[in-house]
């Protein structure tokens, strides 16, 4: 294949989708309102994610002692502990800082009646963070079954609630783009259709004088791809500037939540939400043109 | 070895079975390089099916066809186009132009899918549309040409790329008489400079034009002369 006869279809790609102006700009904002909708879908997705996972992070199993363990089996628990691929981090607590903790917390002023007593003597504990809540109850089985253990604390309401509802904005939000994407490549095969139906005349004419199949279809799925980034583009642009205006928005409005409400910044949103974007607009454009090229031009 | 078209035994047939239509019945064929032949014969004769046959656009369904040496009888698609594009040149009755483009546009069109560079192809162009008087032409849609000059520069596109042979379906078959007698010319003219004519048409006094005659009946060579009467352009 010469670089002129690529340049050509090439070209032939961007006049096509410019004669066909009123269907192309029809297919283009389709698809900027399917990426539109992916987009906000996709921040919405991304922020909440964040903020179940700066949830999980405050989300720990704590494992108490039996009487009388000695420091060095203690310490032997830990390395059992850290071992385990559930978990994230850990954290040894003993008795005195349990107890200083409890007395700032709860006592206050009223702890001077204790002076050397330490009621919690028996309360050294590992704080054990997860990698993912959903490990949870795989982690506290292994826990019950470890040699010195007597209790495990676990909060399993917040694990599986979290857990649960992560899986289920993961659900819904692949079903709705899977909707979307049918949607545009509907359009666009349909939009691609018309343009191979009204130049039918002159594709006979291209063949007869010698053009191949390449070159013949080749503009056509060209225009499907440059829509698809034309169409992919202009939302994310709007989802970029407009990003930060809607979460200050939020901010503002929602301050009471302000220790639950963690955004993510655009920058950050955009270094998985751009290429996806585009890929996915230029992706449906190819598909759809391919699809529709093969099945509508019999050349 | 100067055999332009070598046709043996070439049989076409349609919808094979009971109601089959046997559009070419062994049919053989040698045409020379520079010659300028008129394939003649009326309506439903075979002539369109034989045209589409040496053009390349179509296969044979037995028989074997030699194109300057090459078996083109059983080749795909994209090699038939691949001939078409360097071998011949197309003229049609209907001119087959493509409206949206200007007539330098069109010409330049065989070149582009040959893979001819920008200043090659203008070039080309220009000198084409040069040899059949529309140079001043060069910037206008077929829309805004008349018949006749819309032939002449579906004949422009056809010689650009300099192929070997001119395949001419019925050409003055939408023209008046004036416009018909200069594409007449200028096929003639062609053939002067080296260039094998084939035309197909079902008009005698455009057949007598010719230096070689073949009619077409039902499919099948009934008669292939010299034309005596042959004038030189």
């Amino acid at each position: 294949m010469r670089i002129s006869t690529l340049l050509y279809t090439l070209k032939q790609g961007l006049k096509n989708v410019i004669r066909n102006k009123v269907f192309s700009l029809a297919s283009m904002a389709t698809i900027a309102a399917c990426i539109f909708l992916f987009g906000l879908f996709y921040c919405v997705v991304a922020n909440f994610r964040y903020m179940v996972k700066e949830a999980e992070a405050g989300v720990s199993v704590t494992v108490f002692f039996d009487e009388g363990i000695s420091d060095e089996q203690i310490e032997e628990i830990g390395n059992l502990i850290k071992k385990r691929v559930e978990v994230d981090k850990v954290n040894y607590i003993s008795a005195d800082e349990a107890w200083n903790e409890f007395k700032e917390e709860y006592l206050g002023e009223y702890a001077d009646g204790f002076e050397n007593d330490n009621p919690l003597k028996d309360s050294a504990s590992y704080e054990i963070y997860l990698k993912d809540v959903s490990m949870q109850s795989a982690l506290v089985t292994y826990l019950e079954s470890v040699d010195g253990i007597r209790q495990v604390n676990k909060s399993e309401f917040t694990a599986d609630a979290l857990s649960s509802l992560n899986s289920l904005v993961g659900y819904i939000s692949g079903g709705v783009i899977l909707i979307l994407l049918a949607v545009a490549l509907f359009l666009i095969s349909n939009t691609v259709a018309l343009g191979i139906s009204v130049r039918k005349e002159e594709i006979g004419i291209m063949k007869l004088i010698g053009a191949t199949d390449f070159i013949v279809r080749s503009p056509f799925i060209i225009e499907g791809m440059v829509i698809g980034l034309i169409g992919s583009a202009i939302p994310l642009l709007g989802i970029y500037l407009g990003y930060d205006k809607l979460i200050n928005y939020i901010v503002e409005k929602f301050n009471i939540l302000s220790t639950i409400l963690k955004f993510l910044s655009v920058d950050i949103v955009f270094e998985t939400l751009l290429p996806v974007g585009l890929i996915m607009g230029i992706g449906i454009g190819f598909v759809g043109s391919f699809w529709t090229v093969r099945r509508h031009l019999k050349v | 070895m100067n055999t332009l078209v070598q046709i043996e035994n070439i049989c076409k047939v349609y919808n094979p079975g009971e109601n089959e239509v046997r559009a070419l019945d062994h049919v053989s064929l040698q045409i020379d390089k520079g010659e300028f032949v008129a394939i003649i014969g009326q309506s439903g004769s075979g002539k369109s099916t034989l045209m589409n046959m040496l053009g390349c656009l179509d296969v044979p369904s037995s028989g074997s066809y030699l194109l300057n040496g090459e078996d083109v009888s059983f080749l795909t698609d994209d090699e038939l186009s691949d001939i078409r594009n360097k071998e011949i040149g197309f003229i049609f009755q209907g001119f087959n132009l493509i409206a949206n483009l200007t007539a330098f546009e069109n010409v330049e069109l065989p070149l582009i899918y040959r893979g001819v560079g920008k200043r090659e192809r203008k070039e080309l162009a220009l000198e084409s549309l040069d040899m059949v008087g529309l140079s001043n032409r060069i910037g206008h849609k077929p829309s805004q040409m008349s018949g006749g000059q819309q032939q002449r520069v579906a004949i422009a596109r056809a010689i650009a790329a300099k192929p070997p042979v001119i395949l001419a379906d019925q050409p003055t078959g939408n023209l008046d008489s004036g416009s018909s007698k200069e594409i007449i010319k200028i096929l003639k003219r062609l053939h002067k400079t080296g260039r094998s004519v084939i035309l197909i048409t079902h008009d005698n006094e455009i057949a007598a034009q010719a230096k070689r005659v073949i009619r077409i009946v039902d499919g099948k060579i009934i008669e292939d002369y010299i034309n005596d009467k042959f004038m030189e352009e």
